[in-house]
């Protein structure tokens, strides 16, 4: 075993198949949850299955936390059961010829080292107790996923790789399954990797983005600052937004209200259960966020914020640019019409109101 | 009832029977587990191999086995070499030459388990820290059962019913390698229809009872 100082998940990967290639140099945070992010074919899986050793045409080199799992140069490459990692399939892959208690056992039987997981933690983290006895047929489609993490928790992986676990799943079960996926989120220690093309699933649950397009990282950085920047390809621009942490912050009982505080001001939704001092995230879209040169006076919209320009790009339409604002440190993004920036005479540095339209919390 | 003779042939067949499916079991799974996985091109050819007893008569399979295993075949000399003798004539030729004549029988229900299995199963067990051989025993045997009862049942059956082979490799001495089916045409040549009816009612009976087993059985695991 080799000791180095890092923290990190060093990966440089290459797979080429007849028609794509996946060509990736990372490095991951050691902890947290990162999102490979980007449209079917954009390698995503394909990454992850890197990460996994399951890919056998994947070469290259990864490092976790200064171990080497691989590194085909010098001819070394750990097989999957070696690597203390979890894996979620996209379909819960339970195995069917054993009760749920059994599926969750057989990993934890085969790890000897301390249980730092136990199952125990697991079954009751994903709420599935009443489930172990049953056998996988016997369950919703939300059930089994449930216990497929449990299964890839209970194995107490360094590691832990999802690829889309949701995407199987209705609405219904999704919205099932999305609390325990942030429960993971706030109570592991461990590094997550996650897959997904869903902006607001991401939004929801990463700490780190990689955005990957046609086998390639096209951004890779904290939640906050990859999702608020202008320069990525259109693909992703005409979702774009940014994701705002906030705390709840005031009910106003009068007009049902709650307020919500963060780093540079704070907004009004609709009255929310959660307790003052919850935390919770939200996204604002591009195209929910409008200019205006003074404090608009004499308008319904509820939320105004002070911002300055920092950033102006090409959006997804010739007849619109992407304005990128800094509101007292917290990042915004306007789409407004090319006339209007001519109009407003919008350049960088200038000193406006952003009003904001909507909001779409994620909690 | 059965005579001494048609009993032994009886007890010669169902020992004939087990012994064979016994080896098909254990040659015919890596065969098929190799079959179901590979991306080899030698695939279609060994496949092939496997299949031809399907569509050969049992007289040219018995022939070059015959030529094989005979004092002068390459398999004939190395026998001989090893002090056993030759194999045609014996019961252990018979054995040999069974095994080559119900192969497909085993091969293609394992090798279509295996394949309806896929590589999903084995995966997850990897990621569980099952070395490959531990998910083989673990995930792959449970998951194959179907498959492999079926191998056992037709492999079995189709043992059982063989004719052609047998007069070629075994020829026709009692208790060694006089097996039913060539008792009911010893019967019949010599027009003792009576004993022919038994034996050969009795294999249908039991013929008809195998398949019956085999087709209602109910749809094992489904992979989700």
């Amino acid at each position: 075993m080799e000791i180095t100082p890092d923290s990190t998940i060093q990966a440089r990967f290459q797979v080429i198949w007849p028609g794509f290639t996946l060509d990736v140099d990372l490095e991951l945070p050691g902890r947290g949850v990162t999102a490979l992010f980007g449209h079917s074919g954009s390698g995503k899986t394909t990454l992850l299955r890197c990460l996994a050793g399951l890919e056998q045409h994947g070469q290259g080199v990864l490092r976790f936390k200064g171990d080497i799992w691989q590194d085909n140069g010098r001819g070394i490459f750990r097989p999957t059961h070696q690597r203390p990692l979890g894996y979620v399939f996209q379909e819960a892959s339970l195995f069917p010829h054993l009760s749920v208690r059994k599926n969750l056992d057989y990993g934890r039987k085969r790890v000897n080292s301390g249980h730092k997981v136990s199952l125990d933690h697991a079954v009751e983290l994903l709420g599935i107790g009443h489930l172990l006895n049953r056998t996988p047929d016997r369950l919703s489609g939300g059930e089994r996923q449930r216990v497929a993490i449990a299964r890839a928790l209970a194995t107490s992986p360094e590691l832990l790789l999802m690829d889309e676990p949701l995407a199987a799943l209705d609405l219904k079960r999704k919205t099932e399954i999305l609390p325990y996926l942030e429960r993971l989120h706030d109570e592991l220690k461990i590094p997550v990797c996650y897959v997904s093309h869903l902006p607001d699933e991401v939004a929801r649950l990463a700490d780190y983005v990689v955005l990957l397009a046609e086998g390639r990282v096209v951004a890779a950085g904290g939640l906050r600052e990859t999702l608020a920047r202008l320069d990525l390809p259109t693909a992703f621009t005409e979702d774009a937004g940014v994701v705002i942490e906030a705390v709840v912050a005031e009910h106003d009982e009068r007009y049902h209200l709650t307020r919500l505080d963060f780093p540079g001001g704070s907004i009004f939704v609709a009255q929310r259960r959660e307790t003052i001092g919850y935390k919770l995230r939200f996204r604002v879209h591009a195209r929910d966020v409008s200019l205006a040169l003074t404090r608009a006076e004499g308008t319904s919209i509820v939320n105004l914020l002070p911002a300055t320009v920092t950033e102006i790009a090409d959006a997804d339409t010739p007849a619109h640019v992407l304005v990128r604002l800094n509101a007292d440190g917290t990042p915004l993004i306007a789409r407004i019409t090319r006339r209007s920036l001519d109009h407003l005479n919008v350049v960088l540095g200038k000193s406006l109101w952003a009003q904001i339209k909507a909001v779409a919390l994620l909690t | 009832m059965l005579s001494d003779v048609d009993l032994a042939a009886v007890w010669l067949t169902l020992k004939l029977a087990t012994i064979t499916t016994m080896i098909l079991l254990i040659v015919g799974t890596p065969i098929a587990w190799w079959l179901a996985r590979t991306g080899s091109k030698w695939k279609g050819v060994i496949g092939a191999v496997v299949a031809l007893p399907l569509v050969l008569p049992p007289t040219v399979l018995g022939f070059y086995l015959l030529i094989a295993l005979g004092p002068h075949g390459p398999v004939g000399q190395l026998t001989q070499f090893l002090g056993w003798g030759v194999l045609p004539f014996t019961f252990a030729g018979l054995v040999v030459a069974s095994v080559f004549y119900s192969m497909p029988f085993v091969v293609q229900p394992l090798q279509q388990a295996f394949e309806a299995i896929g590589s999903r199963p084995l995966e997850v067990a990897a990621t569980l820290r099952a070395s490959p051989w531990d998910a083989f025993f673990t995930v792959v045997l449970p998951l194959a059962k179907p498959g492999f009862i079926t191998a056992a049942i037709l492999g079995f059956a189709h043992t059982v019913g063989e004719f052609g082979v047998v007069l070629m490799i075994g020829g026709n001495i009692p208790e060694k390698t006089r097996v039913v089916s060539v008792q009911i045409y010893d019967h019949v040549e010599a027009l003792e229809y009576a004993e022919a009816h038994l034996l050969a009612g009795g294999m249908l009976l039991f013929s008809f009872f195998v398949l019956l087993a085999l087709y209602s059985r109910k749809g094992a695991h489904t992979w989700k």
